[in-house]
């Protein structure tokens, strides 16, 4: 294990005051902060390194290029990938999904075809296979979630048959903490020859992972909720898929040869990147992934895992408060919401106390439908957070239903 | 705490927690449902006309208390007004929301004076007042 103390000081952000207070940050669910270590490799990019990447023949573009592809080897390996050829890199979550629904959906799909998601999907992973479905004729299915917010397995495996063509589930639910059983998810769509796509958008910051093992045909994920810059994430596909699959963007880089009625495609992954691509942000990621690293991912999912069952409990114990998602296997993330405080009015007070958390509706409208309500409030933890953190916000819990009940008597 | 005072004042969480007119009405003249994208908060207006005028604004709705409160306010504010009162009230409220016009200092309304400071809920304030306004669209065409 890594002493939280002394890695907390890797993050400049963690000294800023709210007002009079020490910032603390429990949105990590939306994005996360950054450490020294990937700040500086943007940095230095920028002030020793920056060219455009893969055309020109000058040292600063041979340098920013093998930076850039560098960064690549080491997310595909940081990801357990089995073939580097496959990784993409993306905006972030929301483009690979996109890249998916667009690039293979619009293709393949027929009608009578159907791709099955779950209730609980982000709606990056759901509005694409909308239009998707739109364009094809092709029918979406959902697998319900029970009560304790996992997965009804059995109701999926009455719903994937020869007409289903693709699964697609959300690793982590960023609502719920629910870690989904993708694997067995992906064992049941190559059953009925049906390809797996695993959005891993909450699932790779804070859980070591080995895709060869999960078995998906493709997963997605963003640099900047693993300590990595915004704008940049990545799609893992099995190679041989994404060489049947048409282009997503046309423009520079991904052709080989262009004539005026037609072109033809680049290797893999180029074939999927066109244009000038965030080649600052991606060579931030390969920092990033070298920070988790030096971590040790094992060390990181121990010390989320220990500090979201202690926030659970705790916050489990405010009186007249309901908490979202199963008991067990889950992430450290903890939706929650208090009868007297409407989620907003709970966020405002937090942050009057330099604690920020997240309300709404977290992009899953179809799954606050579900749970019986139009928003949560959400405390999201990770690496360098502690349990005296924890401890503070359930104080200012505390004191926000006071505030609030004082209004009332 | 005083900061939050300033924003949860008396005179907000009195209608948040007691609201006014609230609950629906069936064959309203006017009928619009409103969902804030940002947080989900949701809002259900409803109003009657007689001789040009409001005789009855009612909301329903699902939110913080910002724009429950706000939509108590404005359903005591637009009863008895014409489409062109109603229009303009509206529009006056959208103003003085941004800072472009004086909040009624003797008035219920002026307890939203703090929220101007919070951007982000500027439109938790804003939501009944803005359906209110598409459910007049709705009912010239």
């Amino acid at each position: 294990m890594y002493d939280v103390n002394e890695i907390r000081k890797d993050f400049p952000i963690l000294e800023r005051r709210i007002g009079e207070r020490r910032l603390i940050y429990l949105d990590n669910a939306a994005t996360s902060q950054k450490p020294r270590q990937v700040l500086d490799a943007l940095d230095e990019h920028y002030e020793a390194h920056n060219a455009n990447i893969h055309r020109a023949v000058h040292r600063l573009a041979e340098e920013a290029t093998a930076a850039y592809e560098a960064s690549r080897e080491k997310v595909a390996s940081f990801l357990g990938a089995p073939d580097a050829r496959g990784l993409i890199f993306t905006r972030g979550t929301t483009e690979a999904m996109n890249l998916v629904a667009y690039a293979w959906g619009r293709r393949s799909l027929r009608e009578g075809d159907e791709v099955v998601l779950t209730e609980a999907e982000h709606h990056s992973n759901l509005v694409p296979w909308q239009l998707a479905a739109q364009a094809t004729g092709a029918r979406l299915r959902f697998i319900p979630i029970r009560e304790d917010g996992t997965l009804d397995m059995e109701e999926a495996e009455r719903l994937v048959g020869p007409q289903t063509k693709m699964i697609g589930c959300i690793h982590v639910s960023n609502v719920l903490g629910t870690i989904n059983p993708v694997d067995e998810l992906a064992e049941l769509a190559h059953s009925v020859g049906a390809l797996m796509l695993v959005d891993g958008a909450q699932s790779a910051p804070h859980i070591p992972l080995d895709l060869a093992a999960l078995g998906c045909d493709f997963f997605a994920c963003s640099g900047h909720k693993m300590v990595g810059p915004t704008g940049i994430g990545v799609l893992w596909g099995r190679p041989e898929m994404l060489e049947e699959m048409d282009p997503f963007l046309g423009g520079g880089e991904m052709i080989r040869e262009v004539y005026p009625d037609h072109s033809t495609w680049n290797d893999l992954p180029y074939k999927f990147e066109a244009g000038t691509m965030s080649i600052a942000q991606a060579i931030g990621l390969g920092a990033a992934v070298d920070y988790l690293n030096g971590l040790g991912m094992e060390s990181i999912w121990e010390h989320e895992r220990r500090l979201g069952e202690y926030a659970y409990e705790k916050i489990r114990e405010v009186e007249g408060i309901t908490v979202y998602g199963p008991e067990k296997n889950r992430t450290g993330l903890v939706s929650f919401i208090l009868p007297e405080v409407h989620p907003h009015d709970l966020s405002q007070i937090l942050d009057q106390e330099g604690i920020a958390i997240r309300s709404g509706h977290h992009c899953a409208q179809p799954l606050m439908r579900r749970l019986g309500v139009t928003a949560t409030a959400r405390a999201s933890f990770y690496l360098y957070n502690t349990e005296e953190e924890v401890d503070m916000l359930v104080g200012a819990v505390e004191r926000s239903r006071e505030f609030f009940g004082a209004f009332t008597s | 705490m005083n900061m939050l005072r300033e924003l949860y004042t008396q005179t907000i969480m009195d209608h948040y927690q007691r609201p006014r007119n609230r609950g629906a009405l069936a064959d309203a003249d006017l009928e619009e449902h409103l969902l804030n994208p940002l947080c989900g908060d949701e809002v259900t207006v409803y109003a009657n006309f007689r001789d040009g005028k409001a005789t009855e604004v009612k909301f329903e709705g699902r939110g913080c208390s910002i724009s429950q409160a706000s939509a108590s306010m404005m359903t005591e504010r637009l009863l008895g007004k014409s489409h062109g009162e109603a229009e303009a009230e509206i529009e006056q409220f959208r103003a003085m929301m941004v800072g472009k016009e004086d909040f009624p200092e003797t008035e219920d309304l002026a307890a939203l004076k703090g929220v101007i400071q919070y951007p982000s809920r500027v439109k938790c304030a804003t939501l009944a007042w803005t359906a209110f306004q598409k459910g007049l669209e709705q009912q010239e065409v």
